[in-house]
């Protein structure tokens, strides 16, 4: 069985739904993305990328939340 | 007898129609200024109602109060230190997650809360269903609807301020979080509570909930206090990347427990505002349709400003010419005239730019497009190490550089906005345009559109290789993490962005007047001294001047004369075309300018070329000195910008000038 921790935000493709597990990101983002509602346990969509491929453009708790991959990267999700 | 006070304070999230609020409660009785210290504006503004004189205070717009930025600090430090009589949160009645997250803190802060559930016909008109009462019961605060844009709900709102000043009953509601972390809390306080002599404003239950989240800007507070080492051993004892982290779920947890029992929200469907995404941030037209719109903001300004700017002139050379021949004696004639007027209306030519440059960012900013300028443009601009929020302020600086510099100011980590307000003056403004006007068109022929375009992409050029540069030495470090919030569409209210205009290009004119004044008169004098010459003239301290500098300019191909407009350029560029006219009898006559630096044997095209460039990137002008001055707070970094300005003009037209001899032109 694959171990859930394994799949990051930034796999998610536009459209996609999933539940936060972990948020691993270190320093002042992690507060700020606590602070937007990133916490486990809440569920995120991926709406869609920017133009340009980064930034991401994510629905959260009924709002849109734009963060960048690298960021995403460490933040682990399971699917729902 | 005078009326009674109350002291109310605005806070909320950003984009809840705060401002909005705001202007309908005081209309036209506000005051814009600086928060001591810091460069976060502060609003503030007076209503009287039913024999009660009410002051408001607008707080910045926060999704939190941590010390995650200088916003945050100020709006906390406020409500605790200031004690305003009620705090009035703006909520998004659309959005009441994540408002009511800052509402829990709201609640530890100790004060007299009142919620006010804005934009309550978008929620209605979507289907949603608010229970106002059970809202009240469940917050243990009353609540009030309005709607902003309609001004529906103030008086409400008003009758309620006062009843509540009247109970001057505090509420009291508080999240629990869990046995493990209560237990920490107490013993926090406890020996926090040891230390008589502490700040009594200062809740003891909320500095230990910040101390264990790992607050620095609370933990600075209580460095000095006799029991800091005590407190510091229980925090170091605790894992505290997870007590953040548990602090954040309990908050939300307390928060999607009494949700559903205060609003039902309806099905969801696409919203307008999200198929208006799906056009413009798509990934084919999302970047077109972003250049379309900036180009149009940019024919706007200037179609708009063009008549404006030329009764400006008209007016400054009429009001000279007037005082020029009637006052007495001559020297003061020229004072005035020449000086104040003279250089005061070079400036003030650039108001109607800057009234529209502040008013189209507001609009860019009421609408939510602002959010998605630096959704699209972050990736690109990473790569250079700035932020996508960066972008707009650089962009507003081909317009003029000072909005620009102020535009800085919603960029939220202190090293993205230095970097900014330090490469936006090599942005090509308006006022540098009417030199690469001159010197194109006289040497340049047909090739005059070519190189005008030149000059612009080679201050593109310079601001971000001055960026990667900045990064990689003084401001080192990498961009701050892009976690911004999308707002939905909204159609932007005009008696907003009026009144936002007005406030910026006042603020504008009153603190760079103040310069820009003193730059005028220290450069008549220096044009005017010793004692009788003619003004500006060779033997004139400025030409003195200009010939001193002469050896330094020289490699770049540049005369006395050169120099001397260069030095009067620094009121404002385009000076320096007027002031090369006085240098060589031209008068105003562009023909004749033209023509006599075309016999100049001192001036070829390759020098002309040079010159461009350095007037392009040299010192910004002064009224850009001093915004950079009060945008910084730092006489340092406005000294680096001088000289590191002056260093790239030079090294620029240096390398443009003997490169160019060099291969023979
Ligand atoms: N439909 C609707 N729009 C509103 C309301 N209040 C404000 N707005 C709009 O929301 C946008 C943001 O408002 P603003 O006052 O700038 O928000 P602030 O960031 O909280 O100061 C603007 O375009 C306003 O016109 C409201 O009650 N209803
Ligand atoms: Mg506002």
């Amino acid at each position: 069985m694959q171990d859930i921790q394994e799949i990051t935000l930034d796999t998610l493709k536009p459209g996609e739904k999933a539940e936060i597990t972990k948020v691993r990101v270190k320093g002042s983002a992690r507060r700020k993305l606590f602070d937007m509602g990133m916490v486990a346990g809440a569920e995120i969509e991926l709406v869609r990328n920017a133009p340009l491929g980064d930034p991401m453009d994510y629905r959260i708790k009924g709002y849109h939340l734009s963060i960048r991959k690298e960021e995403a990267r460490q933040i682990f999700i399971h699917k729902v | 007898m005078g009326n009674r006070e109350i002291k109310i304070a605005l806070t909320g999230n950003p984009n809840v129609g705060k401002t909005t609020l705001f202007n309908a409660l005081t209309g036209s009785r506000q005051h814009v200024g600086n928060w001591p210290g810091v460069t976060v504006e502060k609003k503030s503004g007076r209503v009287s109602y039913k024999g009660y004189d009410i002051e408001v205070i607008d707080l910045p717009g926060t999704y939190s109060l941590t010390a995650y930025s200088i916003d945050e600090i100020v709006a906390r430090d406020f409500i605790i230190e200031e004690k305003p009589d009620i705090v009035i949160q703006v909520v998004d009645a659309s959005n009441l997650e994540r408002n009511l997250y800052l509402t829990t803190q709201l609640m530890e802060l100790g004060s007299q809360l009142l919620i006010v559930l804005n934009m309550c016909d978008i929620a209605e008109d979507r289907g949603d269903r608010l229970y106002l009462d059970k809202m009240e019961e469940l917050l243990a605060t009353p609540v009030i609807k309005t709607v902003a844009t309609q001004k529906k709900g103030i008086c409400d709102l008003l009758d309620k301020v006062i009843e509540q000043k009247e109970l001057e009953q505090h509420h009291g509601h508080e999240i629990g979080y869990g046995s493990e972390i209560e237990e920490k809390i107490l013993e926090i306080e406890k020996v926090l509570s040891e230390d008589e002599g502490r700040d009594r404003r200062y809740p003891l239950r909320w500095l230990s909930i910040r101390l264990l989240e790992g607050d620095s800007n609370v933990r600075a507070k209580v460095a000095k206090s006799p029991v800091y080492e005590n407190v510091m051993a229980i925090i170091e004892s605790i894992d505290q990347e997870e007590y953040e982290a548990e602090i954040a779920d309990k908050r939300y947890l307390a928060i999607n427990t009494i949700l559903p029992q205060m609003c039902t929200r309806a099905n969801e469907t696409l919203t307008k505002s999200d198929m208006v995404d799906r056009v413009l941030t798509n990934k084919y037209l999302g970047i077109p349709i972003f250049l379309a719109l900036m180009w149009g903001a940019f024919e706007l300004t200037f179609a708009f400003a063009t008549p404006f700017m030329d009764m400006i002139d008209i007016a400054m050379s009429w009001i000279s010419e007037q005082v020029s021949s009637s006052l007495r004696p001559d020297w003061l004639a020229s004072l005035v005239g020449d000086g104040i007027i003279g250089g005061v209306g070079a400036v003030l030519v650039f108001v109607p730019n800057i009234f529209i440059l502040f008013f189209l960012l507001s609009l860019l900013e009421g609408s939510g497009y602002l959010a998605r300028a630096a959704f699209i443009m972050d990736k690109l601009m990473y790569k250079i190490g700035m932020h996508g929020k960066s972008f707009i302020p650089m962009l507003m600086g081909f317009g003029c550089n000072v909005p620009a510099i102020m535009a800085a100011r919603s960029i939220e980590d202190e090293k993205d906005r230095l970097i900014t307000i330090l490469v936006v003056p090599f942005v090509s403004c308006g006022a540098r345009l009417p030199i690469y006007i001159l010197f194109a068109g006289t040497f340049f022929g047909r090739q005059a559109g070519t190189v005008i375009f030149a000059m612009y992409i080679l201050g593109i050029l310079i601001a971000i290789l001055s960026a990667k540069l900045l990064r990689e030495t003084v401001i080192k470090g990498k961009p701050a993490p892009f976690i911004m919030e999308l707002p939905p569409y909204r159609v932007p209210t005009l008696s907003t962005s009026l009144i936002h205009m007005w406030d910026n290009g006042f603020m504008y004119i009153k603190k760079a007047g103040t310069i820009i004044l003193v730059g005028v008169v220290i450069i008549w004098a220096l044009a005017s001294f010793p004692w009788g010459v003619e003004y500006g003239s060779e033997d004139s301290y400025v030409g003195i001047l200009g010939h001193a500098v002469e050896p330094l300019l020289e490699p770049l191909g540049f005369d006395w004369k050169i120099s001397v407009a260069l030095i009067f350029g620094l009121v404002a560029k385009e000076i320096v075309v007027a002031s090369l006219g006085v240098l060589y009898g031209a008068g105003d006559k562009s023909e004749a300018l033209s023509e006599r630096l075309m016999a100049d044997p001192g001036i070829t095209t390759l020098s002309s070329l040079s010159l461009m460039a350095f007037s392009l990137l040299y010192m910004p002008c002064v009224a850009t000195v001093g915004v950079i001055r009060k945008e910084t707070g730092s006489w340092k970094w406005t000294i680096f910008a001088v000289i590191y300005g002056i260093a790239v003009a030079w090294t620029m037209a240096f390398i443009i000038f003997q490169g160019g001899s060099l291969l023979g032109y």
